[in-house]
């Protein structure tokens, strides 16, 4: 096992925790500690991350306008559904254009306006236009934005470990593993797996911060990639940690077919509509009129109606025979749905599994080739590639898919993770996906998940590195050793369960995970009912036991990609086991969680919070 | 309707072993990726196939390989056209090989980190809100900067590039010059230096120029620019840089 001692670790090299990183350096540089050191801990090159797909863009108040930070603050409440924490988010909410402005000056590459200025765009639940955007790849242009400045910062081997500056120590494709605690219950580092050296690796520093993103990988048809895997939430849950609100799972309302591509709501921000079998704007009868004329989007009405929604209608008008069915492919074939292997599965291949095969149809074909091509050349190319389709001139087939993680570990709006009882947790911080903030409440608007990776993965970084001195716990801590024998004992006796895995076991993971896939599409996705959620919770108790007995033939220690997608198999299965509970407790409707069996929302809305108990099955209670 | 099956020969390498091809026949439709290809070989033959993917829409820029010999994105590649002929799947040329498809990164981000690929000067910081209370009004206006669409286009398409490393796999010069620069570093160096907000030019210029492994290995073969996934012309960008740097 190799030790590596850091002033602050950042788990994920994303939006959010690239920010983190770089706000702990501004920071260390402000206090004069120049040989502080940001460990940067990522399971993919940071550039990789899934911030990359992020298409639509960021919301935050621009001046040049009518709007207002108190329409923003009032739209995300409303589509927070009472959930959304009002003070939370106007903090957040408030530094969201300082933050876009700040890569603007690191370069990112804004979309404009006839006079220069950053251009802003309508975007679904938005009273305003307020989403700024760089074409239809805002993500992708703020990864790179962020990690090529990140590279500014970042010493290699080749450097000297000496620098004069603070800096960012990049450690690439190394798997998190678990976190370290105190006996008091502070973070103090995590355990991790060098993938390219094949061995672990200790990671000791008094602050700790999780950028772990999402889990909505874990449902078969998802926009996320293949690495969204809830690996941070899993870690959580195992260091005793709560999960807050993680039964509100976005999904998508325009996703490309068996692929589950995103084609994102600026799509329709820039004019598109959306047709039924018969070519009707299906969604004025479901309760999102009135029409409105095409090519003309009014903001939160028909196509630009909140995400949930319109998630709903395309669940109506697919239960009314007004959808499309779509070929998917030929059974068996590489890369179909449910082509995992064959051999047997679960209950799971059940209705709304057959739904999702069904699709809608997104019409671009008025918006015009200069939008198309300065606005939506990703979703053009997409397009064509996936379902061989000229938006110009054809219809594109869409369909919803699970999309964002609206829940997660609780935090601060300046991302100081709480326990379960809401006390905090010394040097612990989480921030972007894997953080419940109190933004998004129920239900999250699309373009306010982009602003929160900046604002509270800078808050987040800032405090880790003892910035403010509001928070005691930190700057009260000892300094880090490395020979601190309790705690290197700590990452050895966590890491070794996992490595003990390799070379064992009879179920195959692809076969769990596909399974975990289908079940999730059939009872847990738009509309769910208690039978469903039961079924769902049998299924994957019954997983889990599978998994106990999981098969990773691969024994190599390095690049063992077998056993990487083993580990990210268990997370999902923890963060679907937590997410079922949460559900079925939740015995209301409200914003992404529609129970078609209780189908009013409770007049006193209430968080839910998730731990693990001590036989491992999710105690919920909801507060 | 399956369309049957198709020959996938793998070119692996176990570290510090010598590289053997391997055989399978795959399922294939009209959808099948070379990627959905990999992952059915890895799920019900070989759970050992080593390569990397993430977003599987081309753009995370993870899943770089040799199809037939030429680079492409696995996830972007489909079988069907290859049906006749079966396809090889290698790992991408003039790199290292880790184990099997997974090559080394850190050559290339190496070069990449040469170009100076961030703002120059370094920005002052704007100050780092970690308190409440400090997120009133801004002067926002005074923040942006503003550029005209001339501006936006001057370097909008050199930053498309993805760090896929395709563009590396197909150079030529990187057979016999290792230490070359290379396309997408050089391309991204030229995506600051078009940038109306950036005055690092003379400082890339410098790094690319005096120097005899930046821009001058390149031939202007051209390869660079047609295997981009992107629609990114390095070949121009070099070309330019020199041009530059010859007084033309």
């Amino acid at each position: 096992m190799r030790i590596e001692a850091a002033d602050v670790v950042v788990v994920g090299g994303g939006a959010a925790g690239l920010s983190a990183a770089l706000a702990a350096l501004e920071t260390f540089a402000t206090d004069g500690r120049n040989a502080a050191r940001v460990a940067l801990v990522s399971k993919v090159y940071p550039m990789r991350s899934h911030t990359v797909a992020a298409e639509g863009g960021a919301a935050g108040v621009v001046p040049w306008g009518d709007d207002s930070l108190d329409a923003h603050l009032a739209d995300t409440l409303a589509s927070g559904s009472g959930l959304g924490d009002q003070a939370a988010a106007q903090w957040i909410l408030e530094r969201a254009p300082r933050e876009l402005a700040r890569l603007d000056r690191l370069g990112m590459p804004w979309s404009r306006d006839d006079s220069g200025r950053p251009a802003v765009r309508r975007f679904g639940g938005m009273s305003n236009p307020r989403t700024w955007f760089a074409a239809d790849k805002t993500g992708f242009h703020m990864l790179h934005t962020l990690f090529q400045e990140s590279l500014r910062h970042t010493l290699t081997t080749a450097d000297s470990r000496d620098s004069a500056a603070p800096s960012i120590i990049r450690y690439d494709e190394h798997i998190a593993l678990d976190l370290l605690m105190s006996d008091g219950g502070g973070a103090r580092g995590i355990v991790a797996y060098d993938q390219q050296q094949g061995h672990v690796v200790a990671f000791v520093a008094p602050a700790v911060i999780l950028a772990t993103g999402g889990a909505a990988r874990a449902w078969g048809t998802s926009t996320n990639a293949g690495i969204v895997t809830g690996d941070g939430l899993s870690m959580a849950l195992r260091a005793g940690l709560a999960l807050r609100d993680i039964e509100f799972v976005q999904v998508h309302p325009t996703c490309l077919p068996a692929t589950g591509i995103l084609i994102t709501e600026a799509a329709r921000g820039e004019g598109g509509v959306l047709l039924d079998r018969n070519g009707d704007r299906y969604l004025a009868d479901y309760g999102l009129g009135p029409v409105t004329p095409v090519g003309q989007p009014v903001p939160r009405t028909m196509e630009l109606g909140p995400r949930d929604r319109l998630s709903q209608a395309f669940w109506k008008a697919d239960r009314d025979g007004r959808t499309i069915p779509w070929h998917d492919g030929a059974d068996g074939a590489a890369g179909s749905v449910g082509a995992a292997g064959g051999g047997e599965t679960d209950a799971a291949s059940g209705t709304s599994a057959g739904a999702r095969r069904n699709v809608v149809h997104l019409d671009l074909r008025h918006v015009g080739d200069f939008l198309l091509k300065t606005r939506l050349p990703l979703v053009t190319g997409l397009a064509r590639r996936y379902v061989g389709v000229d938006p110009r001139f054809g219809l594109i087939p869409v369909c919803p898919a699970a999309h964002y993680t609206m829940g997660g570990i609780p935090t601060t709006p300046q991302g100081q993770v709480l326990d379960g009882a809401g006390q905090a947790v010394p040097g612990l911080y989480a921030a972007g996906e894997c953080a419940s903030t109190g933004l998004h409440g129920a239900n999250r608007l699309g373009s306010n998940s982009l602003v929160e990776t900046l604002v509270v993965g800078r808050a987040a970084g800032a405090l880790a590195a003892g910035d403010t001195g509001s928070f005691d716990g930190l700057s009260a801590s000892p300094r880090y050793s490395t020979t601190d024998k309790a705690l290197t004992d700590q990452a050895e006796a966590l890491a070794q369960p996992w490595l003990a895995m390799r070379g064992q076991g009879s179920e195959s993971p692809a076969h769990i995970r596909r399974d975990l896939g289908a079940l999730l599409d059939a009872d847990v996705g738009i509309y769910c009912d208690a039978d469903g959620l039961a079924r769902a919770r049998a299924s994957i108790d019954s997983l889990r036991q599978r998994f106990a007995d999981v098969r990773v033939a691969d024994t190599s220690s390095v690049f063992n990609t077998d056993w990487a997608q083993a580990l990210q198999v268990g997370a999902m299965l923890d963060v679907a086991a937590a997410v079922v509970a949460a559900a079925e407790g939740r015995h209301e409707s409200r914003g992404a969680h529609q129970r078609i069996d209780h189908p009013d929302a409770d007049a006193a809305p209430k968080h839910s919070i998730v731990v693990t108990g001590q036989t491992g099955v999710p105690e919920v209670s909801y507060v | 309707m399956s369309e049957g099956t198709i020959r996938v020969t793998v070119t692996r390498q176990e570290p510090g072993q010598p590289p053997r091809d391997e055989t399978y026949d795959v399922p294939f439709d009209e959808r099948t990726s070379v990627l959905d290809a990999l992952d059915w070989i890895k799920d019900t033959v070989d759970a050992t196939l080593t390569f990397r993917w993430s977003c599987r829409s081309a753009v995370c820029g993870s899943c770089g390989v040799m199809v037939n010999g030429r680079p492409v994105l696995g996830c972007e590649t489909f079988v069907a056209g290859y049906a006749t002929s079966g396809i090889t799947v290698g790992p991408m040329s003039h790199a290292a090989v880790q184990r099997d498809l997974a090559v080394d990164t850190e050559d290339f981000l190496a070069k990449l980190r040469s170009a100076f690929p961030w703002m120059l000067p370094e920005p002052a910081a704007l100050a780092v809100e970690g308190s409440a209370g400090d997120g009133g009004a801004v002067d926002l206006a005074a923040l942006v900067s503003t550029q005209t669409l001339e501006q936006l286009e001057a370097f909008r398409t050199l930053a498309q590039c993805i760090d896929c490393m395709l563009c590396y796999a197909a150079c030529p010069v990187l057979a016999e010059v290792p230490g070359f620069t290379g396309p997408a570093a050089i391309a991204t160096a030229q995506r600051w230096n078009h940038d109306s907000r950036d005055g690092g030019d003379e400082q890339r210029f410098e790094a690319l120029a005096d120097n005899e492994e930046g821009i001058w290995p390149c031939i202007q073969n051209g390869a660079c620019t047609r295997v981009c996934p992107k629609g990114v012309d390095p070949a121009k960008a070099i070309k330019d840089l020199q041009r530059l740097a010859m007084g033309a």
